[in-house]
């Protein structure tokens, strides 16, 4: 809804955009506590949008606010025609176009990837200031100094929202992707307190790459390849958390729970994902996710087919967070002795001593050492660190296991 | 390019008679028929009147409720468009979709600015 607002606004105007869409729901909210929910509560909040956004294209008709030389916008200026426009622009069609398009926006090479992410996820995956925070590993504040920048870029240069040419698209949509993907662990694994997946937006994330499939000038190797990626982790969701709420570790999990036609599709993705010769960190993490989906047992896990994937990944892209993963294989594949020898390579590193689960990964680790009063130690850090109930939960389970 | 006006005229009662689905309906042409002279780059902006009229008489003491002239002489809004001479804005005027509910067009060149 923000998407297609700025479309009719301009970029510069994206409070406005915002406080249309605020101004929408708070109206359905007082309407709906007196009347119900209508039948169809979307189009009825598009059509509130619709209405409002008229009222100040009416009021601002003659204020230098919104840049009506604009081709597309000149025929909001007169009563002639501001009704149809306005109702073009609200085709279902146009919807989708102008959310892809303003993805592509926010993804201009000349706005800092940290910042790019940070805007899409703020305004057009309505994240709160709080979860794009968490996503980042930073604090709220820098996450509003960078949209307020963002903002700036955007007026000062007037962007507007457009799906980018052919020799651009390459490296404009790997900022798409990591967004996409971002916002998918994000529902794999929220920060919100008490849901633990939220299904809202993995569905959302998937929604967003698989309409980049649908348009024939986005259907790149990587754009399966993280779709292939996610339908193998949400194929895995129901068995992730018990009834409770509790978190369920992969090698607890129900594997008979775990959704066949998704992890089908998601085969049928990474299939098409391989032509060409593009190997990206999308398709590797996806290689990696398609042995845990297809292993019968945690123990028949193909651990060294896995290692090999990380080694590579490390070679594309040297993340820390690649690196600690690669941690618990070796974990697995060779012991906590290894392990801990590779994980002290990390130990200083800034980011990820703030980053909850290399405290989880190296208290399992000492667990498995026997070496209890590093274990609690590593695991009480990891609680203070994540805000997700579900995990504290788990972390004190395993706290509390090792007491008795 | 010179600047033409083009008023619309009468149609009033067509318009009040219709259902807004038809009224509606109606608008999209309107909206096809501005945004193709929009797209040519001849659309400079217009807008639609109310009814409602207050007529000051020369002199300017007498002032009536209704114009001088009939319903269907009522000006119910204007465009601007730019044209080359007044043969090639009339053949644009004559796409008006007003023109199928009873309204009339009065083609009008507009005084240039003073250079």
């Amino acid at each position: 809804m923000v998407a297609v607002l700025i479309k009719i606004f301009g970029t510069e105007n994206i409070e406005l955009a915002e406080d249309v869409v605020q101004d929408a729901l708070v109206s359905a909210l007082e309407t709906w506590k007196y009347r119900g929910m209508p039948d169809n509560p979307r189009a009825w909040l598009y059509r509130t949008a619709r209405n409002k956004a008229i009222d100040i294209i009416r009021r601002k008709k003659h204020s230098k606010t919104i840049d009506f030389s604009d081709p597309e916008r000149k025929l909001l200026t007169s009563e002639y025609t501001l009704a149809s426009t306005m109702n073009d622009f609200w085709k279902e069609q146009h919807i989708q176009d102008d959310f892809l398009a303003m993805m592509y926006a926010c993804c201009h090479p000349d706005i800092s990837q940290e910042n790019q992410i940070t805007f899409i996820l703020k305004s057009l995956c309505g994240f709160s200031t709080k979860e794009v925070a968490k996503s980042f590993l930073t604090t709220e504040d820098t996450i509003s100094k960078r949209l307020y920048r963002t903002k700036e870029y955007f007026r000062k240069h007037k962007i507007r929202p457009s799906i980018p040419f052919p020799k651009e698209i390459g490296t404009r949509t790997s900022v798409v992707l990591s967004a996409i993907y971002l916002m998918f662990n994000e529902g794999y694994n929220s920060t919100h307190d008490d849901q633990l997946i939220r299904k809202d937006l993995i569905s959302q994330a998937m929604w967003l790459c698989k309409s980049l499939l649908d348009s024939e000038r986005t259907q790149l190797p990587e754009v399966y390849a993280l779709m292939a990626l996610m339908c193998f982790h949400a194929a895995r969701i129901d068995s992730r958390i018990t009834e409770e709420g509790a978190l369920i570790l992969l090698a607890d999990q129900d594997r008979s729970i775990w959704n066949t036609e998704l992890i089908a599709l998601g085969s049928k993705y990474l299939n098409q994902a391989a032509f060409g010769d593009t190997l990206t960190t999308y398709h590797l993490e996806a290689a990696i996710a398609y042995q845990h989906c297809t292993a019968s047992s945690y123990d028949a896990t193909n651990w060294k087919e896995i290692l090999r994937y990380y080694d590579l990944l490390l070679k594309i892209d040297n993340d820390p967070i690649v690196f600690l993963n690669r941690c618990l294989v070796l974990l697995e594949l060779n012991g906590p002795e290894e392990a801990l020898f590779m994980i002290q390579e990390i130990k200083d590193h800034k980011i990820l001593n703030k980053y909850y689960l290399y405290h989880a990964i190296l208290g399992e680790i000492h667990e498995r050492l026997i070496q209890p009063d590093e274990a609690i130690k590593s695991y009480k850090l990891a609680i203070e660190l994540t805000q997700s109930k579900s995990e504290k939960k788990l972390l004190s389970r395993k706290i509390a296991h090792i007491l008795n | 390019m010179k600047q033409f006006m083009f008023l619309f005229k009468g149609g009033d009662d067509v318009w009040d008679a219709k259902s807004t689905e038809e009224q509606s309906a109606h608008m999209e042409k309107w909206m096809q028929w501005i945004g193709q002279m929009a797209e040519q780059e001849k659309y400079v902006g217009g807008e639609r009147l109310y009814p409602t009229v207050k007529t000051i008489h020369p002199g300017g003491k007498k002032i009536t409720d209704r114009s001088f002239a009939e319903a269907k002489e009522l000006v119910g809004g204007y465009i601007t468009v730019l044209a080359e001479t007044m043969e090639e804005a009339t053949e644009m005027a004559k796409e008006c979709p007003g023109l199928q509910w009873e309204s009339s067009v009065e083609v009008r060149e507009v005084w240039p600015d003073e250079a």
